[in-house]
């Protein structure tokens, strides 16, 4: 027998989620331009669509355009891009250093590594979106937290989404290697016209309005356009949106499993390349 | 009650379509033994480890870690093994401390500074511990690598080619540490490895696989007496050539 009896391994363990998330917070601390990465893209987004703002705003109903429909839509839609892409990123940050097979043979279990790149996900959502939304007050005045509870719906189903969007393209990068990591920048892009992120879902033709509201963004940003704009907050269309989510969320984890399963068979797991 | 041997093969078979990659081998480590696995490039040792590591499903047969079926029960097992391999890395940027760390708390070590302390210690890794691990010369690389292995005091060891690119002093090195471990753990230790020196000198059984399967096995004494050689670089090369064993090759 061994010198100290082996310990059962729990089926989950919070150590492995913070030893996971911990190592991420190393390297994030370790590099300056993965931090300065996070704030640039959305600061250059904001103040693109700022000044379009302004520039329509004096030119057009101001009732539509002056209640920060455009800037609002603008953060929002960053929130859900950023949760998928914090999440993706710190897969790939594995999959980039050869480290998955280090972690696939050690305790950590497929639940436990998915939670951490959901903090990984928070953590730079938050990193990266305050800074802009303080910037957004100086510059433009348009203050996101005056949303109130509405905000906490957006960010919630927003981020539920990024996620599972997330959960799906980390299964399908292990599933067939480094040749899929351009999914993890650009799958999200197709919300932008079907999430009617900029424009209300009625502008669609119908055939493809049933299908934008099978995708929980669109609720979000009907939601905040009717919350800025009419100064409704649609709650309906929020607990709809979270329904789908739920499901998507479900969803997104079995493909994710089932690849896992599947990068098995084919023998992948180890071989990560292109 | 007795403990089920810390690997167990049998009839393990993979196939990649048409191409067999491992062709129904069967073998035994028992606890605190080691056993190399030698074969050329392509004889199916990678693909064999990574059945036995559960990260790769067979198409049929079994491989078990400590009576755990590795392609449907790995996860009891894990806490008790460990590996080092050259595909795989530690992060670039993470000190070698930092990377101990996580990986320590993966595997949910206790008093893991100390046991970290002692790992650098035993390794010879204590001057490197704050430095990132991308910076690291290709033998404290290794070395950090082997500390990463060891940081669970694992009962079963998985060894890729442990002393690749080491010179032949750290070699020796990693070499007497790997036999310390053994003996201090009564480890079960699959080796593989393409230095014949090191198999002949850490390995008590020898398997040498070619074309996925297992084409011959035994104690380094006994396969140096059966094919008559002085050394095992000699039998590999006459098992790699299709040169028979001297007792079977005698009419």
């Amino acid at each position: 027998m061994s010198a100290a009896s082996p310990r059962p391994s729990p089926a989950f363990s919070p150590m492995r989620v913070y030893a996971l998330v911990t190592r991420y917070m190393y390297l994030l601390r370790s590099s300056w331009p993965r931090l300065v990465e996070l704030v640039y893209w959305p600061t250059v987004q904001m103040v693109t669509w700022g000044f379009l703002q302004l520039h329509v705003g004096q030119s057009a109903n101001p009732l539509v355009f002056g209640a920060g429909a455009f800037i609002g839509a603008m953060l929002l839609w960053d929130v859900l891009f950023r949760s998928q892409l914090g999440f993706s990123m710190s897969f790939l940050e594995e999959m980039w250093a050869r480290n998955m097979g280090n972690l696939l043979m050690s305790p950590l279990r497929p639940g436990e590594f998915l939670l951490a790149l959901v903090v990984m996900s928070l953590v730079r959502l938050f990193v990266g979106l305050v800074p802009v939304t303080v910037l957004a007050m100086a510059f433009f005045g348009f203050n996101v937290y005056a949303l109130g509870l509405g905000l906490a719906f957006f960010f919630t189903n927003l981020v539920l989404t990024g996620w599972a969007v997330g959960i799906v393209v980390s299964g399908v990068i292990l599933r067939n290697g480094m040749g899929a990591e351009g999914l993890a920048w650009t799958v999200m892009f197709l919300m932008l016209p079907l999430g009617c992120v900029y424009y209300p879902v009625s502008v669609l033709p119908g055939w493809l309005q049933t299908i934008a509201w099978m995708l929980p963004p669109t609720y979000v940003f009907e939601g905040l356009r009717a919350l800025v704009i009419d100064n409704v907050l649609r709650t309906d269309l929020m607990l709809q949106a979270f329904a789908i989510n739920l499901g998507l969320l479900a969803a997104s984890t079995a493909a994710f499993l089932w690849l896992v399963q599947e990068a098995r068979k084919a023998g992948s797991l180890l071989q990560q390349g292109e | 009650m007795t403990e089920p041997p810390a690997i167990a093969v049998q009839s393990l078979r993979k196939a990649y379509r048409k191409a067999v990659a491992v062709d129904g081998i069967s073998f035994a480590v028992p606890r605190g033994a080691v056993v190399g696995l030698l074969g050329g490039n392509g004889a199916g040792k990678t693909t064999t480890i990574a059945m036995i590591m559960g990260l790769v499903l067979p198409t049929s047969g079994t491989a078990r870690v400590f009576g755990h079926d590795m392609a449907t029960d790995r996860q009891a097992v894990l806490h008790r093994m460990n590996f080092e391999s050259p595909y795989v890395d530690m992060p670039h940027r993470l000190t070698v401390r930092q990377n101990l760390t996580v990986f320590g708390r993966l595997y949910g070590v206790p008093a893991l500074k100390d046991k970290i302390a002692g790992l650098a210690a035993d390794l010879d890794l204590t001057d490197i511990l704050d430095r990132p691990s991308g910076q690291l010369s290709a033998g404290q690389k290794t070395r950090v690598a082997l500390a990463k292995a060891l940081i669970n005091d694992p009962d079963l060891l998985l060894l890729d080619e442990p002393t690749a690119s080491l010179d032949p002093d750290t070699a020796d090195w990693v070499r007497t540490h790997i036999e310390d471990y053994r003996a201090r753990r009564n480890a079960a230790i699959l080796l593989a490895s393409h230095n014949m020196a090191e198999v002949e000198r850490l390995c008590d059984t020898v398997i040498i696989m070619k074309s996925g399967r297992i084409a011959d096995e035994g104690t380094p004494a006994d396969l140096l007496g059966r094919y008559g050689r002085e050394t095992l670089e000699d039998v590999f090369l006459d098992v790699a050539r299709g040169r028979g064993a001297a007792a079977e090759a005698t009419p």
